[in-house]
Protein backbone atom coordinates (compact mmCIF):
# COMPACT_ATOMS: atom_id res chain seq x y z
CA UNK A 1 0.00 0.00 0.00
CA UNK A 2 1.99 2.99 -1.13
CA UNK A 3 1.99 6.23 1.02
CA UNK A 4 3.32 9.68 0.50
CA UNK A 5 6.03 10.40 1.39
CA UNK A 6 6.00 12.70 4.23
CA UNK A 7 3.94 10.09 5.98
CA UNK A 8 5.54 6.97 5.18
CA UNK A 9 8.33 7.60 7.99
CA UNK A 10 6.41 8.22 10.55
CA UNK A 11 4.29 5.36 9.85
CA UNK A 12 6.73 3.21 9.44
CA UNK A 13 8.75 4.14 12.66
CA UNK A 14 5.80 4.56 14.68
CA UNK A 15 2.93 1.97 13.19
CA UNK A 16 1.04 -0.51 15.28
CA UNK A 17 -2.14 -0.25 16.99
CA UNK A 18 -0.67 1.17 20.49
CA UNK A 19 1.15 3.65 18.93
CA UNK A 20 -2.37 4.93 17.61
CA UNK A 21 -4.26 4.30 20.36
CA UNK A 22 -1.47 6.32 22.56
CA UNK A 23 -2.38 9.42 20.15
CA UNK A 24 -6.14 8.64 20.59
CA UNK A 25 -5.63 8.82 24.07
CA UNK A 26 -3.65 12.05 24.03
CA UNK A 27 -6.53 13.49 21.85
CA UNK A 28 -9.35 12.47 24.34
CA UNK A 29 -7.26 14.11 26.82
CA UNK A 30 -6.68 17.26 24.94
CA UNK A 31 -10.27 17.83 24.31
CA UNK A 32 -11.10 17.55 27.48
CA UNK A 33 -9.10 19.59 29.00
CA UNK A 34 -10.37 22.44 25.92
CA UNK A 35 -13.78 22.26 26.69
CA UNK A 36 -12.79 22.40 30.65
CA UNK A 37 -10.87 25.92 29.83
CA UNK A 38 -13.14 27.44 27.62
CA UNK A 39 -15.36 27.81 30.90
CA UNK A 40 -12.75 30.60 32.02
CA UNK A 41 -12.02 33.80 30.45
CA UNK A 42 -8.25 33.35 30.99
CA UNK A 43 -7.35 30.60 29.43
CA UNK A 44 -10.69 30.31 26.92
CA UNK A 45 -8.25 31.59 23.80
CA UNK A 46 -5.84 28.93 24.68
CA UNK A 47 -8.16 26.26 25.63
CA UNK A 48 -9.72 26.81 22.19
CA UNK A 49 -6.41 26.31 20.69
CA UNK A 50 -5.70 23.46 22.42
CA UNK A 51 -9.20 21.81 21.42
CA UNK A 52 -8.15 22.09 17.56
CA UNK A 53 -5.21 20.49 18.07
CA UNK A 54 -6.28 17.42 19.84
CA UNK A 55 -8.90 17.17 16.60
CA UNK A 56 -5.90 17.63 14.25
CA UNK A 57 -4.04 14.78 16.36
CA UNK A 58 -7.25 12.64 16.18
CA UNK A 59 -7.22 12.99 12.48
CA UNK A 60 -3.51 12.38 11.94
CA UNK A 61 -3.92 9.43 14.20
CA UNK A 62 -6.36 7.80 12.15
CA UNK A 63 -4.39 8.77 9.13
CA UNK A 64 -2.01 6.53 10.44
CA UNK A 65 -3.98 3.60 11.15
CA UNK A 66 -6.44 3.32 8.38
CA UNK A 67 -3.39 3.79 5.57
CA UNK A 68 -5.22 5.59 2.38
CA UNK A 69 -4.14 4.60 -0.41
CA UNK A 70 -3.83 7.10 -3.30
CA UNK A 71 -7.68 7.39 -4.41
CA UNK A 72 -8.52 7.64 -1.19
CA UNK A 73 -6.15 10.69 -0.31
CA UNK A 74 -7.67 12.07 -3.74
CA UNK A 75 -11.18 12.07 -2.60
CA UNK A 76 -9.63 13.50 1.18
CA UNK A 77 -7.88 15.93 -0.15
CA UNK A 78 -11.12 17.51 -2.40
CA UNK A 79 -13.46 17.15 0.90
CA UNK A 80 -10.76 18.73 2.64
CA UNK A 81 -10.13 21.74 0.49
CA UNK A 82 -13.54 22.65 0.44
CA UNK A 83 -14.69 22.42 3.76
CA UNK A 84 -11.89 24.01 4.68
CA UNK A 85 -11.87 27.13 2.77
CA UNK A 86 -15.71 27.48 3.08
CA UNK A 87 -15.00 26.93 6.80
CA UNK A 88 -12.09 29.78 6.59
CA UNK A 89 -13.71 32.41 4.80
CA UNK A 90 -17.04 31.87 6.61
CA UNK A 91 -15.44 32.22 10.07
CA UNK A 92 -13.25 35.26 8.40
CA UNK A 93 -16.19 37.32 6.50
CA UNK A 94 -19.06 36.58 8.89
CA UNK A 95 -19.94 39.92 11.41
CA UNK A 96 -20.23 39.19 15.26
CA UNK A 97 -23.43 40.21 15.10
CA UNK A 98 -24.38 37.54 13.16
CA UNK A 99 -23.01 34.62 15.64
CA UNK A 100 -26.08 32.78 16.53
CA UNK A 101 -27.17 32.11 12.93
CA UNK A 102 -23.36 30.92 11.87
CA UNK A 103 -23.34 28.57 15.08
CA UNK A 104 -26.35 26.76 13.65
CA UNK A 105 -25.05 26.76 10.10
CA UNK A 106 -22.45 25.45 11.25
CA UNK A 107 -23.85 22.99 13.73
CA UNK A 108 -26.45 22.05 10.65
CA UNK A 109 -23.32 20.55 8.54
CA UNK A 110 -22.00 18.49 11.73
CA UNK A 111 -25.57 16.97 11.55
CA UNK A 112 -25.19 16.32 7.43
CA UNK A 113 -21.94 14.86 7.91
CA UNK A 114 -23.15 11.98 10.51
CA UNK A 115 -26.13 11.91 8.45
CA UNK A 116 -23.79 11.39 5.19
CA UNK A 117 -21.60 9.01 7.10
CA UNK A 118 -24.32 6.93 8.28
CA UNK A 119 -26.65 6.62 5.37
CA UNK A 120 -22.95 5.86 2.82
CA UNK A 121 -22.71 3.15 5.28
CA UNK A 122 -26.27 1.55 4.83
CA UNK A 123 -26.34 1.87 1.11
CA UNK A 124 -22.92 0.24 0.37
CA UNK A 125 -21.23 -1.67 3.59
CA UNK A 126 -23.31 -2.80 6.18
CA UNK A 127 -23.40 -6.21 7.32
CA UNK A 128 -27.46 -6.98 7.19
CA UNK A 129 -26.66 -9.26 9.96
CA UNK A 130 -25.62 -7.08 12.20
CA UNK A 131 -27.86 -5.36 14.69
CA UNK A 132 -25.62 -3.21 16.47
CA UNK A 133 -24.54 -1.41 13.05
CA UNK A 134 -28.14 -0.93 12.03
CA UNK A 135 -29.75 0.58 14.67
CA UNK A 136 -26.33 2.65 15.35
CA UNK A 137 -27.58 3.73 11.59
CA UNK A 138 -30.41 4.46 12.10
CA UNK A 139 -29.66 6.48 15.21
CA UNK A 140 -26.99 8.62 13.63
CA UNK A 141 -29.52 9.32 10.53
CA UNK A 142 -32.74 10.07 12.90
CA UNK A 143 -30.46 12.58 14.80
CA UNK A 144 -28.10 13.76 12.03
CA UNK A 145 -31.55 14.70 9.58
CA UNK A 146 -32.95 16.35 12.60
CA UNK A 147 -29.76 18.60 13.32
CA UNK A 148 -29.05 19.25 10.06
CA UNK A 149 -32.96 20.64 8.85
CA UNK A 150 -33.54 21.75 12.55
CA UNK A 151 -30.25 24.16 12.24
CA UNK A 152 -30.88 25.40 9.03
CA UNK A 153 -34.33 26.43 10.07
CA UNK A 154 -33.19 28.25 13.08
CA UNK A 155 -30.39 29.87 10.78
CA UNK A 156 -32.92 31.00 8.44
CA UNK A 157 -35.21 32.44 11.06
CA UNK A 158 -32.43 34.40 13.07
CA UNK A 159 -31.39 35.65 9.43
CA UNK A 160 -35.03 36.76 8.73
CA UNK A 161 -35.41 33.98 5.62
CA UNK A 162 -38.23 32.54 7.34
CA UNK A 163 -41.22 34.27 9.48
CA UNK A 164 -42.95 32.00 12.27
CA UNK A 165 -46.45 31.05 10.35
CA UNK A 166 -49.83 31.62 12.09
CA UNK A 167 -50.90 27.60 11.36
CA UNK A 168 -47.31 26.32 13.33
CA UNK A 169 -49.12 27.87 16.23
CA UNK A 170 -52.04 25.71 16.17
CA UNK A 171 -52.21 22.67 18.08
CA UNK A 172 -52.09 20.59 14.83
CA UNK A 173 -48.54 20.99 14.67
CA UNK A 174 -48.33 18.65 17.80
CA UNK A 175 -50.38 16.23 15.88
CA UNK A 176 -48.05 16.22 12.73
CA UNK A 177 -44.56 16.23 14.55
CA UNK A 178 -46.06 13.35 16.62
CA UNK A 179 -47.26 11.53 13.16
CA UNK A 180 -43.46 12.14 11.79
CA UNK A 181 -41.63 11.15 14.56
CA UNK A 182 -43.93 7.62 14.61
CA UNK A 183 -42.85 7.70 11.25
CA UNK A 184 -39.34 7.99 11.81
CA UNK A 185 -39.65 4.83 14.33
CA UNK A 186 -41.28 2.47 11.68
CA UNK A 187 -38.77 3.58 9.36
CA UNK A 188 -35.96 2.74 12.13
CA UNK A 189 -37.54 -0.13 12.74
CA UNK A 190 -38.23 -1.71 8.44
CA UNK A 191 -34.30 -0.45 8.19
CA UNK A 192 -33.42 -3.11 10.42
CA UNK A 193 -34.38 -5.99 7.83
CA UNK A 194 -33.59 -3.82 4.79
CA UNK A 195 -31.16 -0.91 5.38
CA UNK A 196 -30.35 0.14 1.89
CA UNK A 197 -34.33 0.26 0.79
CA UNK A 198 -36.85 2.42 0.99
CA UNK A 199 -36.84 2.71 4.93
CA UNK A 200 -33.31 4.42 5.27
CA UNK A 201 -35.17 6.98 2.84
CA UNK A 202 -38.49 7.26 5.23
CA UNK A 203 -36.20 8.00 7.71
CA UNK A 204 -34.56 10.35 6.06
CA UNK A 205 -37.42 12.48 4.93
CA UNK A 206 -39.50 12.11 7.73
CA UNK A 207 -36.68 13.17 10.23
CA UNK A 208 -36.16 15.96 8.01
CA UNK A 209 -39.65 17.23 8.80
CA UNK A 210 -39.32 16.57 11.88
CA UNK A 211 -36.36 18.62 12.69
CA UNK A 212 -38.29 21.21 10.57
CA UNK A 213 -41.60 20.86 12.11
CA UNK A 214 -40.00 20.98 15.85
CA UNK A 215 -38.53 24.49 15.29
CA UNK A 216 -40.51 26.31 12.94
CA UNK A 217 -42.71 26.94 15.89
CA UNK A 218 -40.35 28.48 18.23
CA UNK A 219 -40.27 32.32 18.34
CA UNK A 220 -36.90 33.72 17.85
CA UNK A 221 -36.23 34.69 21.40
CA UNK A 222 -35.96 31.17 22.15
CA UNK A 223 -33.82 30.24 19.51
CA UNK A 224 -30.35 30.49 21.50
CA UNK A 225 -31.84 27.42 23.34
CA UNK A 226 -32.77 25.55 20.71
CA UNK A 227 -29.49 26.13 18.92
CA UNK A 228 -27.54 24.89 21.72
CA UNK A 229 -29.88 21.71 22.18
CA UNK A 230 -29.21 20.99 18.21
CA UNK A 231 -25.47 21.21 19.16
CA UNK A 232 -26.03 18.52 21.50
CA UNK A 233 -27.74 16.52 19.39
CA UNK A 234 -24.75 17.26 16.86
CA UNK A 235 -22.82 15.36 19.57
CA UNK A 236 -25.31 12.44 20.25
CA UNK A 237 -25.18 12.42 16.10
CA UNK A 238 -21.23 12.51 15.97
CA UNK A 239 -21.32 9.24 18.71
CA UNK A 240 -23.96 7.41 16.91
CA UNK A 241 -21.47 7.49 13.93
CA UNK A 242 -19.47 6.32 16.13
CA UNK A 243 -20.56 3.38 16.48
CA UNK A 244 -21.89 3.27 12.92
CA UNK A 245 -17.72 3.01 11.71
CA UNK A 246 -16.46 1.28 15.17
CA UNK A 247 -14.61 4.49 16.77
CA UNK A 248 -13.68 5.16 20.15
CA UNK A 249 -13.06 8.45 20.21
CA UNK A 250 -15.79 9.50 18.24
CA UNK A 251 -18.35 8.23 20.45
CA UNK A 252 -16.06 9.88 23.49
CA UNK A 253 -15.53 12.73 21.74
CA UNK A 254 -19.59 12.67 21.01
CA UNK A 255 -20.95 11.99 23.87
CA UNK A 256 -19.08 14.60 25.95
CA UNK A 257 -20.15 17.10 23.68
CA UNK A 258 -23.66 16.09 23.56
CA UNK A 259 -23.46 16.10 27.47
CA UNK A 260 -21.98 19.62 27.44
CA UNK A 261 -24.34 20.99 25.28
CA UNK A 262 -27.43 19.85 27.53
CA UNK A 263 -26.05 21.64 30.81
CA UNK A 264 -25.69 24.88 28.77
CA UNK A 265 -29.07 24.61 27.16
CA UNK A 266 -30.07 23.95 30.83
CA UNK A 267 -27.95 27.02 32.07
CA UNK A 268 -29.69 28.76 29.29
CA UNK A 269 -33.09 27.83 29.97
CA UNK A 270 -32.76 28.88 33.97
CA UNK A 271 -31.22 32.19 32.89
CA UNK A 272 -34.17 32.67 30.75
CA UNK A 273 -37.01 31.33 33.26
CA UNK A 274 -38.26 29.50 30.70
CA UNK A 275 -38.59 25.84 31.08
CA UNK A 276 -36.98 23.53 28.16
CA UNK A 277 -40.63 21.57 27.41
CA UNK A 278 -42.32 24.89 27.09
CA UNK A 279 -39.55 26.03 24.73
CA UNK A 280 -39.37 23.10 22.83
CA UNK A 281 -43.57 22.25 22.66
CA UNK A 282 -44.63 26.21 23.59
CA UNK A 283 -44.94 27.84 20.55
CA UNK A 284 -43.33 31.29 20.56
CA UNK A 285 -43.96 33.43 23.22
CA UNK A 286 -47.27 36.57 22.43
CA UNK A 287 -47.41 35.15 18.94
CA UNK A 288 -51.27 33.29 18.41
CA UNK A 289 -53.50 32.61 20.85
CA UNK A 290 -51.03 30.69 22.58
CA UNK A 291 -49.89 33.95 24.39
CA UNK A 292 -53.37 35.33 24.71
CA UNK A 293 -54.17 37.57 27.81
CA UNK A 294 -51.39 39.29 29.54
CA UNK A 295 -49.04 38.81 27.15
CA UNK A 296 -51.28 40.51 23.96
CA UNK A 297 -49.32 43.97 24.61
CA UNK A 298 -49.86 46.70 22.11
CA UNK A 299 -48.90 50.05 22.96
CA UNK A 300 -52.64 51.17 23.33
CA UNK A 301 -51.55 49.20 26.75
CA UNK A 302 -49.78 51.99 27.97
CA UNK A 303 -51.13 55.05 29.31
CA UNK A 304 -48.16 57.17 31.30
CA UNK A 305 -45.65 57.27 28.67
CA UNK A 306 -43.54 60.33 28.48
CA UNK A 307 -41.02 60.39 25.94
CA UNK A 308 -38.27 63.09 24.89
CA UNK A 309 -36.11 63.91 22.37
CA UNK A 310 -32.49 63.01 22.05
CA UNK A 311 -31.56 66.46 23.27
CA UNK A 312 -33.30 66.29 26.78
CA UNK A 313 -31.60 62.93 26.89
CA UNK A 314 -28.19 64.62 26.34
CA UNK A 315 -28.53 66.79 28.81
CA UNK A 316 -29.45 64.63 31.69
CA UNK A 317 -25.92 62.77 30.43
CA UNK A 318 -24.00 66.11 30.30
CA UNK A 319 -24.83 66.72 33.99
CA UNK A 320 -24.28 62.95 35.39
CA UNK A 321 -21.79 61.59 37.74
CA UNK A 322 -22.69 57.95 36.95
CA UNK A 323 -24.18 56.37 34.20
CA UNK A 324 -24.76 53.01 33.39
CA UNK A 325 -25.39 51.17 29.94
CA UNK A 326 -27.97 48.50 29.59
CA UNK A 327 -27.63 47.08 25.82
CA UNK A 328 -30.17 44.59 24.73
CA UNK A 329 -31.09 42.95 21.36
CA UNK A 330 -32.17 45.83 19.67
CA UNK A 331 -28.55 47.38 20.28
CA UNK A 332 -27.19 44.17 18.37
CA UNK A 333 -29.40 44.64 15.17
CA UNK A 334 -29.20 48.45 15.07
CA UNK A 335 -25.19 47.40 14.78
CA UNK A 336 -24.93 50.84 17.18
CA UNK A 337 -21.93 48.69 19.48
CA UNK A 338 -19.29 51.21 17.82
CA UNK A 339 -21.07 54.66 18.25
CA UNK A 340 -22.14 53.54 21.98
CA UNK A 341 -18.24 53.52 22.42
CA UNK A 342 -17.85 56.40 21.72
CA UNK A 343 -20.45 58.03 23.19
CA UNK A 344 -19.12 56.33 26.43
CA UNK A 345 -15.71 57.27 25.44
CA UNK A 346 -17.30 61.14 25.15
CA UNK A 347 -18.75 60.80 28.88
CA UNK A 348 -15.87 59.52 29.99
CA UNK A 349 -13.51 62.11 28.77
CA UNK A 350 -16.21 64.38 30.11
CA UNK A 351 -15.65 62.68 33.70
CA UNK A 352 -18.62 60.97 33.91
CA UNK A 353 -18.32 57.17 35.62
CA UNK A 354 -19.55 54.60 32.60
CA UNK A 355 -20.30 51.03 32.99
CA UNK A 356 -22.56 48.44 30.86
CA UNK A 357 -24.61 46.41 32.68
CA UNK A 358 -24.98 43.03 30.77
CA UNK A 359 -27.86 40.22 31.74
CA UNK A 360 -26.98 37.18 31.50
CA UNK A 361 -29.32 36.60 28.22
CA UNK A 362 -28.46 40.19 26.56
CA UNK A 363 -28.32 40.11 22.99
CA UNK A 364 -28.99 36.95 20.98
CA UNK A 365 -27.53 34.50 22.87
CA UNK A 366 -25.90 34.56 26.28
CA UNK A 367 -22.50 36.22 26.21
CA UNK A 368 -23.09 37.65 22.75
CA UNK A 369 -23.62 40.98 23.95
CA UNK A 370 -20.26 40.75 25.88
CA UNK A 371 -18.57 39.80 22.39
CA UNK A 372 -20.29 42.54 20.73
CA UNK A 373 -18.96 44.90 22.59
CA UNK A 374 -15.46 43.68 23.06
CA UNK A 375 -15.39 43.64 19.60
CA UNK A 376 -16.17 47.61 19.48
CA UNK A 377 -13.39 47.68 22.29
CA UNK A 378 -15.20 48.35 25.51
CA UNK A 379 -13.03 47.78 27.97
CA UNK A 380 -13.59 44.43 29.61
CA UNK A 381 -13.77 45.68 33.25
CA UNK A 382 -16.58 47.64 32.50
CA UNK A 383 -19.02 44.74 31.42
CA UNK A 384 -20.35 44.42 34.60
CA UNK A 385 -22.51 41.33 35.46
CA UNK A 386 -25.87 41.48 36.74
CA UNK A 387 -25.00 40.72 40.12
CA UNK A 388 -22.55 43.22 40.53
CA UNK A 389 -24.45 45.82 38.92
CA UNK A 390 -27.93 45.78 40.47
CA UNK A 391 -26.87 47.16 44.17
CA UNK A 392 -25.29 49.95 42.24
CA UNK A 393 -28.24 51.03 40.83
CA UNK A 394 -29.96 53.40 43.65
CA UNK A 395 -26.38 55.33 42.76
CA UNK A 396 -27.00 55.44 39.36
CA UNK A 397 -27.80 59.06 37.77
CA UNK A 398 -29.16 58.19 34.74
CA UNK A 399 -29.55 55.23 32.85
CA UNK A 400 -29.75 54.72 29.10
CA UNK A 401 -31.99 51.19 27.97
CA UNK A 402 -30.84 50.34 24.41
CA UNK A 403 -33.00 47.75 22.74
CA UNK A 404 -33.31 45.93 25.47
CA UNK A 405 -36.95 45.52 27.21
CA UNK A 406 -37.87 42.39 29.17
CA UNK A 407 -34.66 41.99 30.93
CA UNK A 408 -35.62 45.51 32.56
CA UNK A 409 -39.22 44.56 33.15
CA UNK A 410 -39.76 45.33 37.16
CA UNK A 411 -42.73 43.18 36.97
CA UNK A 412 -40.46 40.08 36.93
CA UNK A 413 -39.76 41.30 40.83
CA UNK A 414 -43.33 42.80 41.50
CA UNK A 415 -46.30 40.69 39.82
CA UNK A 416 -46.64 37.24 40.38
CA UNK A 417 -49.00 37.01 37.58
CA UNK A 418 -46.95 38.11 35.20
CA UNK A 419 -45.18 35.75 32.57
CA UNK A 420 -41.83 37.00 33.43
CA UNK A 421 -42.03 36.65 37.30
CA UNK A 422 -39.10 34.84 38.52
CA UNK A 423 -36.88 35.99 36.00
CA UNK A 424 -33.66 37.59 37.93
CA UNK A 425 -33.72 41.66 35.72
CA UNK A 426 -31.56 44.30 35.80
CA UNK A 427 -33.31 46.36 38.45
CA UNK A 428 -32.79 50.06 36.49
CA UNK A 429 -35.68 51.25 37.95
CA UNK A 430 -34.01 51.82 41.43
CA UNK A 431 -32.08 54.72 38.80
CA UNK A 432 -32.68 58.19 39.59
CA UNK A 433 -33.29 58.65 35.78
CA UNK A 434 -34.25 55.85 32.87
CA UNK A 435 -33.61 56.58 29.26
CA UNK A 436 -35.48 53.42 27.04
CA UNK A 437 -34.13 53.92 23.54
CA UNK A 438 -36.92 51.85 21.59
CA UNK A 439 -38.00 52.16 17.90
CA UNK A 440 -41.97 51.66 19.42
CA UNK A 441 -43.71 50.87 21.94
CA UNK A 442 -43.86 47.53 20.58
CA UNK A 443 -44.15 44.55 23.29
CA UNK A 444 -40.20 42.48 23.90
CA UNK A 445 -39.44 39.31 22.67
CA UNK A 446 -42.22 37.46 25.14
CA UNK A 447 -44.32 40.01 23.82
CA UNK A 448 -45.21 41.59 27.34
CA UNK A 449 -46.04 44.88 28.18
CA UNK A 450 -43.27 46.81 30.43
CA UNK A 451 -43.98 48.60 33.36
CA UNK A 452 -40.78 50.37 33.56
CA UNK A 453 -42.25 52.42 30.84
CA UNK A 454 -45.08 54.15 32.58
CA UNK A 455 -42.45 55.02 35.58
CA UNK A 456 -42.00 58.87 36.69
CA UNK A 457 -38.27 58.39 36.28
CA UNK A 458 -38.71 56.91 32.98
CA UNK A 459 -38.57 58.82 29.23
CA UNK A 460 -38.66 56.86 26.60
CA UNK A 461 -36.42 58.20 23.14
CA UNK A 462 -38.27 56.95 20.42
CA UNK A 463 -35.96 55.95 17.16
CA UNK A 464 -33.16 53.30 16.19
CA UNK A 465 -30.42 52.48 18.41
CA UNK A 466 -27.96 53.93 16.22
CA UNK A 467 -29.78 57.05 14.87
CA UNK A 468 -30.13 57.94 18.77
CA UNK A 469 -26.81 57.09 19.85
CA UNK A 470 -25.19 59.12 17.05
CA UNK A 471 -27.76 62.32 17.46
CA UNK A 472 -26.97 62.39 21.50
CA UNK A 473 -22.59 62.19 20.22
CA UNK A 474 -23.76 65.86 18.05
CA UNK A 475 -25.84 66.91 21.00
CA UNK A 476 -23.15 66.58 23.15
CA UNK A 477 -20.63 67.62 21.27
CA UNK A 478 -22.49 70.81 20.58
CA UNK A 479 -22.60 71.58 24.08
CA UNK A 480 -18.84 71.10 24.30
CA UNK A 481 -18.63 68.20 26.27
CA UNK A 482 -15.26 66.64 26.26
CA UNK A 483 -13.95 70.00 25.65
CA UNK A 484 -11.49 70.22 27.99
CA UNK A 485 -12.69 73.43 30.02
CA UNK A 486 -15.87 74.13 27.83
CA UNK A 487 -18.93 73.47 29.42
CA UNK A 488 -21.96 74.10 27.08
CA UNK A 489 -25.01 76.40 28.67
CA UNK A 490 -28.28 75.14 28.58
CA UNK A 491 -30.25 75.33 25.44
CA UNK A 492 -33.48 75.70 26.75
CA UNK A 493 -36.02 72.91 28.04
CA UNK A 494 -37.00 70.25 25.47
CA UNK A 495 -40.75 69.80 26.77
CA UNK A 496 -41.72 66.35 27.95
CA UNK A 497 -44.83 65.47 25.63
CA UNK A 498 -46.86 63.29 27.55
CA UNK A 499 -48.24 60.77 24.73
CA UNK A 500 -51.98 60.24 24.04
CA UNK A 501 -53.26 56.79 25.24
CA UNK B 1 -20.74 -8.61 22.32
CA UNK B 2 -17.88 -7.53 24.31
CA UNK B 3 -16.96 -4.39 22.01
CA UNK B 4 -20.65 -3.37 22.15
CA UNK B 5 -20.40 -3.43 25.86
CA UNK B 6 -16.92 -1.68 25.72
CA UNK B 7 -18.08 1.04 23.71
CA UNK B 8 -21.24 1.60 25.63
CA UNK B 9 -18.57 2.27 28.82
CA UNK B 10 -17.13 4.67 26.58
CA UNK B 11 -20.32 6.79 25.99
CA UNK B 12 -21.46 6.50 29.35
CA UNK B 13 -18.06 7.62 30.60
CA UNK B 14 -18.12 10.10 28.53
CA UNK B 15 -21.15 11.73 29.23
CA UNK B 16 -20.55 11.59 32.80
CA UNK B 17 -17.34 13.44 31.77
CA UNK B 18 -18.83 15.87 29.66
CA UNK B 19 -21.70 16.75 32.36
CA UNK B 20 -19.02 17.54 34.42
CA UNK B 21 -16.62 19.83 32.01
CA UNK B 22 -19.46 22.32 32.06
CA UNK B 23 -20.52 23.02 35.34
CA UNK B 24 -19.70 26.66 35.85
CA UNK B 25 -19.02 29.01 33.00
CA UNK B 26 -19.41 32.30 33.23
CA UNK B 27 -22.34 33.36 30.82
CA UNK B 28 -19.92 35.74 28.80
CA UNK B 29 -18.16 32.65 27.52
CA UNK B 30 -21.61 31.18 26.71
CA UNK B 31 -21.54 32.26 23.50
CA UNK B 32 -17.99 30.87 22.88
CA UNK B 33 -18.57 27.98 24.33
CA UNK B 34 -21.37 26.75 22.57
CA UNK B 35 -19.33 27.90 19.23
CA UNK B 36 -16.34 26.01 20.99
CA UNK B 37 -18.01 22.68 21.71
CA UNK B 38 -19.57 23.17 18.42
CA UNK B 39 -16.06 22.53 16.54
CA UNK B 40 -15.43 19.62 18.55
CA UNK B 41 -18.80 18.00 17.49
CA UNK B 42 -17.65 18.00 13.73
CA UNK B 43 -14.95 15.23 14.89
CA UNK B 44 -17.32 12.96 12.92
CA UNK B 45 -14.07 14.17 10.16
CA UNK B 46 -13.08 10.73 11.53
CA UNK B 47 -16.00 8.74 10.43
CA UNK B 48 -15.82 10.50 6.77
CA UNK B 49 -12.12 9.50 6.72
CA UNK B 50 -12.93 6.00 7.51
CA UNK B 51 -15.86 5.95 5.23
CA UNK B 52 -13.83 7.12 2.57
CA UNK B 53 -10.82 4.52 3.12
CA UNK B 54 -13.49 1.32 3.35
CA UNK B 55 -14.61 2.87 0.02
CA UNK B 56 -12.61 1.26 -2.21
CA UNK B 57 -13.32 1.64 -5.76
CA UNK B 58 -17.13 2.30 -5.18
CA UNK B 59 -17.28 6.05 -6.71
CA UNK B 60 -20.67 6.75 -5.14
CA UNK B 61 -19.52 6.06 -1.58
CA UNK B 62 -16.31 8.28 -1.94
CA UNK B 63 -18.61 11.13 -3.45
CA UNK B 64 -20.72 10.26 -0.26
CA UNK B 65 -17.35 10.65 2.22
CA UNK B 66 -15.95 13.25 0.34
CA UNK B 67 -18.87 15.54 0.96
CA UNK B 68 -19.60 14.24 4.44
CA UNK B 69 -15.88 15.44 5.42
CA UNK B 70 -16.19 18.66 3.69
CA UNK B 71 -19.66 19.69 5.83
CA UNK B 72 -17.94 18.25 9.26
CA UNK B 73 -14.57 20.05 8.15
CA UNK B 74 -16.74 22.93 7.40
CA UNK B 75 -17.83 22.61 10.86
CA UNK B 76 -14.20 21.91 12.37
CA UNK B 77 -12.37 24.53 10.83
CA UNK B 78 -15.29 27.77 10.66
CA UNK B 79 -15.91 26.44 14.52
CA UNK B 80 -12.67 26.39 15.72
CA UNK B 81 -11.72 29.94 13.77
CA UNK B 82 -14.94 31.95 14.79
CA UNK B 83 -14.97 31.10 17.87
CA UNK B 84 -11.05 32.55 18.00
CA UNK B 85 -11.97 35.41 16.68
CA UNK B 86 -14.60 35.61 19.45
CA UNK B 87 -12.41 35.12 22.20
CA UNK B 88 -9.44 37.26 21.07
CA UNK B 89 -11.74 40.41 22.03
CA UNK B 90 -12.03 39.62 25.13
CA UNK B 91 -8.07 38.77 25.54
CA UNK B 92 -6.83 42.29 24.09
CA UNK B 93 -7.07 43.26 27.81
Amino acid sequence: MPLPFALSIPAALLSGDGFAQLIDLTAVLLLALGIKGLSKVRSARAANGLAALAMGLAVLGLLLQIRPDPQAWLWIAIGTAAGGLAGLLTAQRVPMTAMPETVALFNGCGGMASLLVAVGVALFDVDPTDRVALISIAISVFVGAITFSGSIVAMAKLQGWLDTPAWTQSPIRHGVNIALAVTSLVGSVLLLSDPAGLPLWLLVASATLLGVGVTLPIGGADMPVVISLLNSYSGVAAAAAGFVVGSQLLIVAGAMVGAAGLILTQVMCTAMNRSLVSVLFGGALGVGASGGGAAAAGSSDYSRITSCSAEECAMALEVAERVVFVPGYGLAVAQAQHALRELAKLLEAHGVEVSYAIHPVAGRMPGHMNVLLAEADVPYEQLVEMEAINPEFPRTDVVIVLGANDVVNPQAKTDPTSPLYGMPVLEVDQARQVFVVKRSLGAGYAGIANALFELPQTAMVFGDAKAVLNGLLSELREMGVGKVGAKGGPKGEAARQPVAA
Amino acid sequence: MSSLSQALWVLLLGSLLGLELIGKVPPTLHTPLMSGANAISGITVLASLTLIQKAGDNQALLLIGALSLGFALYNVIGGFLVTDRMLAMFRRR
